[in-house]
């Protein structure tokens, strides 16, 4: 089985139109959605959930506050600055935790004398999966402003891969979360191929080389795709001079289409919404793309 | 007064409000301070071009094993809750991509055979422009550890003056550690169904945190309604709307500013960051602060 990975470093570059464009092109593959904090992906592909299940994320603590003694322990020794003072029953001073701020490590349950500090999971999203007209789709909701994305991203592609073998699909295809950090980095580990989709802007430039110093960094194959090249052809051309001299291979090129906005806006993908240019540009993209998959 | 620019989507036009916004506040004669704190990737020094005149690691503590004092015991692999550290035979590994400083392995090796050390994980650099005290965190390529660094940033530059935050898109936790405690988030969306779907998570993390906040639609002319009906029915002022224009595209694309270039934009940044004052002043952005303030 081969998992193509598609991420972006900078935002709103196009990833997820474009992994949905690929879902009604690809044969026999599983989708998988890798950015649990802001998904869209399902808005397009409008999955049916056959499963759901809760993902704890780690532990958190929380003080007791009928047994805490005030004695600071806790504040003392968390580094995350998760814990602050607050006024007791009696007016004394006692301690309580951010559970926005814990970190999990759950040293101040340790180390708290009075034994006041339970630590325990916590429930930090859901994870799914569905049923679309394009094939089985995995994604997530992680809860809002919860840790641990990147545990979350290994878990989907982890049941992603199970279900393809399972099934026996070859193909797996994941869109990513903006960025170089954590979840993007759970996201593309180990994958066949990683696309990334950039814009001719001084900022896409930017972005793709933080992108290309990563994925030479964990040594995964990177293709390149400039999506709406025409905004400013000379960046364009720029861009793809400078990542093919670093070893980038080109997908291709998409123009600038507003058919994009408005197949989204119908909840549809862009090669179905339109049989116009762009959609061909997206056609040669995936061959080859395919084509590198080999 | 702390506003920080936010996003659940990304690319929707929050460097370039970052930017144009401390340049409005800078012309109106304040001090203001503007800290980009999408450390993954920084961008608003592509378009202020600052003088960087100050740079420093930022580091994290991870654990070094004094072999001659580790007698294997386990402790260390035990304690940490994430997978940071194994014992094998005798000899204890340390992944320290998986560490998050914590220190649990440290304080609790009964051996004391743990000692600290500082592991880069980014860069804070410091400089001016335009007459803007500009701050950016920069996370090397590789490491997780985001927040971090963006809690160096904020913790060793937040000014009393006037502080503009460039937030990372998302709502997960370095944009927490970017918002946490501001006076007001501006969150920035485009009128289609996904830039909806995020607005509405970033709205229920900013609502999570208690800050106030308002939008800013970006491109407002180019997508449906939906934004703004949500807004309408959930009492959010859309505080900002700028509409689909080609010229800025090619601005923004060739790393330009727009109130610098198209000043016919300049009156309604102007109008933002007095409705911004007033609101912060009045302690508003008041209908939006916390769950109960959506409600009246």
């Amino acid at each position: 089985m081969k998992e193509v990975v598609v991420i972006s470093g900078k935002g709103g570059t196009g990833k997820t139109s474009l992994v949905a464009a690929f879902a009604a092109l690809a044969e026999r593959k599983i989708l998988v959605d890798c950015d649990v904090d802001a998904a869209d992906l399902h808005l397009v592909l409008n999955p049916r959930i056959d499963r759901r299940e809760d993902f704890s994320g780690g532990k958190k603590a929380s003080i007791l506050e009928e047994l805490c003694t005030g004695c600071g322990k806790c504040r003392e020794v968390c580094r995350f600055a998760a814990v602050s003072s607050v006024a007791g029953p009696d007016g004394e001073s006692r301690f309580a935790v951010d559970p926005i701020s814990c970190e999990g490590c759950g040293l101040c349950a340790r180390l708290c004398p009075a034994e006041a500090i339970r630590f325990e999971p916590v429930i930090s999203g859901q994870w799914f999966v569905s049923t679309t007209s394009y094939g089985p789709m995995v994604h997530a909701r992680l809860g809002i402003a919860q840790a641990n994305s990147g545990k979350l991203v290994s878990l989907l592609r982890h049941e992603a891969r199970d279900i393809a073998e399972k099934e026996g699909f070859n193909l797996l295809i994941a869109d990513g979360s903006p960025g170089i950090g954590c979840p993007v980095i759970a996201s593309i580990t180990r994958a066949d191929l990683v696309l990334a989709v950039t814009e001719p802007t001084c900022s896409g430039l930017h972005d793709i080389q933080r992108v290309m110093d990563l994925t030479s960094h964990f040594r995964i194959p990177l293709m390149l795709c400039v999506n709406k090249w025409d905004i400013h052809p000379e960046m364009a051309d720029r861009i793809e001079r400078e990542t093919a001299q670093r070893g980038a291979r080109m997908a291709g090129r998409i123009r600038y289409d507003p058919a994009v906005t408005r197949a989204q806006i119908m909840k549809t993908t862009v090669v179905e919404y339109t049989g116009g240019a762009i959609a061909g540009d997206i056609r040669a993209l995936w061959r080859n793309v395919v084509y590198a998959l080999g | 007064m702390k506003i920080a620019i936010a996003s659940g989507k990304g690319g929707t036009g929050k460097t370039t409000i970052a930017v144009n916004l401390a340049l409005t506040v800078t012309s109106a004669g304040q001090p203001v301070t503007l800290l980009d704190c999408d450390v993954e990737e920084p961008n608003c020094h592509l378009f202020l071009k600052p003088e960087i005149t100050g740079s420093r690691p930022v580091t994290i503590l991870q654990p070094k094993v004094l072999e001659e004092r580790c007698n294997g015991c386990g402790v260390c692999a035990d304690v940490c809750e994430y997978h940071a550290l194994t014992v094998m035979g005798k000899q204890v590994l340390v992944f320290g991509e998986l560490c998050h400083g914590c220190g649990a392995c440290f304080l609790l090796c009964p051996e004391k055979a743990i000692v600290e050390e500082g592991h880069p994980i980014g860069l804070v650099e410091e400089g001016s422009s335009h007459g803007i005290r500009f701050v950016q965190g920069r996370l090397n390529v590789g490491e997780v550890m985001s927040p971090a660094v963006i809690r160096q940033v904020r913790d060793r530059f937040e000014t009393t003056g006037v502080c503009i935050i460039d937030s990372p898109p998302g709502t997960s936790c370095p944009v927490v550690e970017s918002i946490r405690g501001v006076d007001f988030v501006l969150l920035v969306t485009e009128p289609t169904p996904f830039g909806l779907n995020d607005l509405a998570l970033a709205v229920d993390m900013v609502r999570a945190l208690a800050r106030p906040f308002a939008v800013v639609l970006n491109r407002c002319d180019a997508g449906d309604e939906g934004v703004r009906l949500y807004c309408k029915r959930e009492g959010i002022e859309i505080l900002l709307s700028i509409p689909d224009d080609r010229r800025i595209a090619e601005r923004y694309a060739r790393g330009e500013i727009i109130i610098e270039q198209l000043p016919e934009y300049r009156e309604a940044f102007n109008r933002s960051y007095r409705r911004i004052a007033a609101l912060v002043s009045e302690g508003r952005g008041g209908a939006n602060r916390g769950k109960e303030g959506c409600a009246a």
